[in-house]
């Protein structure tokens, strides 16, 4: 009992500690690959450390909504990917929340982050809410209908069971295939990445998730900064674990996996990161109305893959 | 059984002193009073019956050769507390509202009664009865959405609410006629054991839906309802909305699970593919809309919708014989029926807030209210995160129930039902998904912010009668998302009772978990996932103040060197639906924008005009209406006849039956 509650927090310092690096990694790769040298592995840390050492600057007619929301946001985001598999299924808490859940708190942490975006009143934070919700209008039910899929296959909605099955009985599947393309642009929108957002942007017509976020400094900036990496962290661990289980430590096996466990997940945030950074450079950011149809289409994917196994369970 | 029926008739007591002592200052505290101890006393009984075996009572009232029959069974009972609890926060919450109610003889007198009729409809268990009932708490609502009869836009919101009640009430006493049959047997005991043929049970199930959805709401029946019930006060609006489209589900329940035995597949077919499209439609309204309480009155339109999912799914599966699906599937709806009654009615507790405070709905005009009404942006907000359906808040749980509902069977072995179950799926999470952006948007533009206008400026907080009724209602939405189990298992007798099996028990779950199937396939813990979220704030909180800066400055907002501190260049509400009218709006509701920009030289201001239309009204409820005004501009001759036409008019129209008659035979 009491291993297993370390195991757990032990996940949970895990994906905080990795977060940052690997927001770092994937700048890394994009400079090195654009044939700059690029920050320091660690210099998204610094940045943290550096932003909560500075005074919080917010705007005059800020309430107490605007003030709370980050570590609001923060936290959900946390207790999200702390239930996500990343180097054993079956943790002590998995069963808290399934997939759908996971995807609510993620939907929660954004509602926040919209509504504090609207706070201060400036046109900034108002594009930035009214286009996140737009985008977020589609990315959700597309996230949702690969989770049916994903429960039609597994037959569960826990995201333990879910890796274990494809771990023990994987099999190429149609409906699999499609989830996997809609999983990857859903992920690419829900971190704000190119095609869809740029998070290094500053140019405010394109912004969106920096528009949003434009009068935090200071601590505040520092827990929404830590939250989108967490996001991402997130949303690679559940590709990963889903798709790539290899090296998954199974919770009915003994501790002997830990090791293994740990460096296939390293292995597969590093692959991801890089194949992450590279993609970003291979490709324009899209116009805003043209995110929908991206985001439709794999909304589209989803159905098509549910639609199949309602149809042909062996899809 | 009985004690409901006192507080029915206290009610109806209640409106007879509205009546008498309308116009007297101590008239509100008495009624609304009143209303809420009976109110309360009924839901407690409700409550207390869900467990207990039906109780019934004859009265002799009513047509002389069936009597007036009373039944109080699981349903029932579970119904009887959801009216009553809507009922019991609307009462505290006019305590203090009713105050500014410029007409209260034009209120008073209806309100009690409407609440009577609610609760006679649920207990109602023969089919003049309940008709009774029905049109009751019809004309009882109607009376109070005219009550500001001097406004235009509400006599017209009366006319049509009155329309589309004929017809629900019309389609109910059509399919009545049928299940009771040539024998006339017009209690529900004798329809439930009468076993009615294929094709009369279809004619029936259809006309129970037009019936129970032009009530509820249904897509395309919905046309009266945000017109009707932002044009009530808003105690009522809450009443009308939380808890009088709920009697229309327990009609529809009533009906189609228990009077008609088991409908055949095609049924939930119908069922769903309504509820789908009108969770859908009713939520992208809602997001097109800027008036807060017709935003709100939409938005009642997309919860009916995914709770006729909830029923069709449960038809799905009784129809198949998979009575554990049928359960959660029914469970799931009636949650949902309980979520809805609470935080709608939050929400126009909210919205009449607003109303008091600044005398606005119109959320352009509004903004920044946050500042000054703390208490009722609090309540607010949590309504606003529960109807988005987002943990750990009461909404979630419904919404996830649905979709373990969906994704229990997916062998069911028809067509029909093998496409329509992933659609409404898909059809789901794009309600869900829409609904949180419709209410960031009705937070973001009337409580955040600056305040755009000098009534949002000086606006005040409202009494604590009103507040108190809000924090109670945000408290529910708080409790029935973290122990959901206690309210599965108080469903537990009426899904038994309807589809032969209810969902396993929760409560006696390690940790309360919910656990809908196996604990293998999917689980929630409502619990922990709250104490998770504190704990990991608290945490942070406690990290970042220990080790953080507590500099903090405030300073003018970031105006890109450009400044206006004009409030009116805020984002407003059509603005931040924008996005979504241009990607939803162009096929479905013909959206356009025109941009004019002067050429250079002119100062004139640029202008950008939005258009949209409603198909549903252009292409069905106009016509319709055109037609029948044509209809009757064309009959009116007929009145100006001389009597010698009329007489062989009637001599014709005898020989033409009894020529009827004679050949049908």
């Amino acid at each position: 009992m009491i291993g297993a509650l370390l195991v757990q927090l032990a996940q949970m310092a895990l994906v905080l500690l990795a977060a940052p690096l690997l927001t770092g990694w994937v700048r890394r790769v994009k400079a090195r690959l654009q044939r700059r040298r690029g920050p320091p592995l660690l210099q998204p840390y610094r940045e943290l450390y550096r932003l909560i050492g500075k005074e919080a600057v917010i705007a005059e007619n800020a309430s107490w909504l605007f003030r709370t929301a980050p570590y609001l946001i923060f936290a959900l985001t946390w207790v999200g990917a702390s239930l996500v598999p990343t180097f054993a299924t079956g943790l002590l808490f998995s069963w808290t929340g399934d997939l759908i859940a996971i995807i609510a708190l993620l939907g929660a942490a954004r509602f926040l982050l919209a509504l504090a975006g609207m706070d201060i009143g400036t046109s900034f934070g108002g594009i930035g809410a009214s286009r996140e919700v737009m985008i977020a209008s589609f990315a959700e039910p597309a996230m949702l209908m690969i989770v049916l899929t994903l429960a039609l296959v597994a037959g569960s909605t826990q995201l333990s069971t879910i890796a274990e099955f494809m771990l023990a009985s994987a099999s190429l599947r149609v409906s699999l295939a499609l989830a996997l393309v809609a999983f990857l642009i859903v992920a690419i929108a829900e971190n704000g990445r190119i095609p869809v957002d740029n998070p290094a942007t500053h140019l405010e017509l394109t912004m969106v998730h920096e528009a949003m976020v434009l009068e935090y400094s200071g601590r505040h900036l520092a827990m929404i900064e830590l939250a989108a990496s967490l996001k991402l962290v997130l949303s690679l661990s559940a590709i990963a674990c889903i798709f790539v289980p290899i090296g998954l430590l199974r919770g009915s096996d003994g501790s002997g996996g830990y090791a293994i466990g740990l460096a296939a997940y390293a292995a597969k945030l590093a692959v991801a990161g890089a194949l992450l950074g590279t993609f970003e450079l291979a490709i324009a950011k899209m116009r805003v109305f043209r995110v929908p149809s991206l985001l439709g289409g794999a909304l589209m994917l989803g159905l098509l893959a549910t639609l199949l196994l309602y149809v042909a369970r062996g899809m | 059984m009985i004690l409901v029926l006192v507080c029915v008739l206290a009610l109806l007591a209640a409106g007879v002193a509205g009546a008498v002592r309308a116009r007297v200052p101590e008239g509100r505290p008495i009624v609304y009073g009143a209303s809420l101890g009976a109110c309360a006393v009924a839901g407690l009984t409700g409550l207390a019956s869900i467990g207990l075996a039906p109780s019934t009572l004859t009265l002799p009232l009513g047509l002389p050769w069936i009597g007036a029959h009373l039944r109080l069974d699981a349903l029932s009972a579970f119904f009887v507390f959801v009216v009553n609890l809507g009922g019991a926060g609307a009462s505290l919450y006019a305590l203090g509202y009713a105050r500014h109610e410029s007409a209260p003889e034009r209120v008073l007198p209806f309100y009690p009664v409407f609440l009577a009729a609610l609760n006679l409809v649920v207990i109602a268990d023969d089919a003049f009865s309940f008709l009774f009932a029905w049109e009751l708490m019809s004309l009882a609502s109607w009376a109070l959405v005219v009550a500001h009869h001097r406004a235009a836009e509400n006599v017209r919101a009366g006319y049509v609410y009155l329309i589309m009640a004929a017809v629900s009430g019309m389609a109910l006493l059509l399919a009545f006629g049928l299940l009771a049959g040539p024998g006339g047997h017009y209690d529900f005991a004798s329809m439930r054991a009468a076993v009615a043929t294929p094709g009369i049970a279809a004619l029936a199930l259809v006309l129970v839906l037009i019936g129970t959805g032009a009530k509820a709401g249904l897509i395309p029946l919905h046309a009266w309802l945000p017109l009707a019930h932002p044009a009530a006060p808003s105690h009522v609006s809450a009443l009308m909305s939380g808890v009088m489209t709920k009697v229309a589900v327990y009609a529809f329940v009533r009906i189609a699970f228990d009077l008609l035995g088991t409908p055949p597949w095609w049924a939930a077919v119908l069922v769903l593919a309504a509820g789908g499209v009108t969770a859908v439609l009713g939520v992208l309204y809602a997001v097109m809309e800027h008036d807060l309480k017709r935003l709100l009155a939409n938005h009642t339109v997309e919860n009916i919708g995914i709770i006729f999912i909830g029923l069709g799914l449960a038809m799905a599966f009784r129809a198949n014989g998979v009575a554990a699906g049928a359960a959660l599937a029914l469970t799931a709806a009636l949650f949902h029926v309980f979520n809805h009654a609470v935080f709608k009615s939050l929400l126009f507790f909210g919205a009449g807030a607003v109303l008091t405070a600044t005398g606005e709905r119109d959320m352009e005009r509004l903004g920044g209210l946050i500042h000054r009404m703390p208490g009722t942006s609090f309540a607010f907000l949590i309504g606003c995160a529960a109807i988005s359906a987002l943990p750990p808040l009461n909404g979630f749980v419904s919404e996830w129930l649905t979709f373990q509902a969906m994704l229990l069977r997916p062998d069911l072995p028809q067509w029909g039902l093998k496409v329509m179950i992933p659609t409404d799926g898909a059809l789901l999470a794009l309600a869900a998904a829409l609904a949180g952006a419709c209410f960031v948007k009705a937070f973001g533009v009337t409580f955040l912010g600056r305040a755009r206008t000098q009534a949002a400026t000086a606006a005040q907080e409202v009494d604590r009668w009103s507040l108190a009724a809000m924090f109670g209602f945000a408290a529910l939405c708080l409790l029935a998302g973290v122990l959901p189990g206690a309210l599965v298992d108080l469903l537990a007798p009426a899904v038994r009772a309807l589809v032969g099996q209810s969902m396993p028990a929760q409560l006696a779950l390690p940790w309360l978990s919910l656990i809908p199937v196996a604990a293998a396939r999917s689980s929630y813990n409502g619990l922990l996932i709250f104490g998770f979220i504190a704990a990991s704030t608290w945490l942070t909180i406690m990290v970042v103040h220990r080790f953080a800066s507590h500099a903090l400055r405030r300073a003018p907002a970031w105006d890109c060197g450009f400044p206006d501190a004009r409030p009116q260049t805020q984002y407003t509400a059509s603005s931040f639906a924008q996005p979504l009218r241009r990607v939803f709006g162009g096929a479905l509701f013909a959206a356009r924008e025109t941009v004019t920009v002067p050429p250079p030289g002119d100062i004139g201001p640029a202008r950008i005009e939005k258009e949209i239309h409603d198909p549903i009204w252009e292409r069905m409820y106009a016509p319709v209406g055109n037609a029948v005004w044509r209809a009757s501009g064309t009959m009116n001759r007929l009145q100006f006849l001389t009597i010698r036409r009329y007489l062989a008019m009637v001599f014709v129209a005898l020989v033409a039956l009894l020529l009827a008659l004679a050949l049908w035979q």
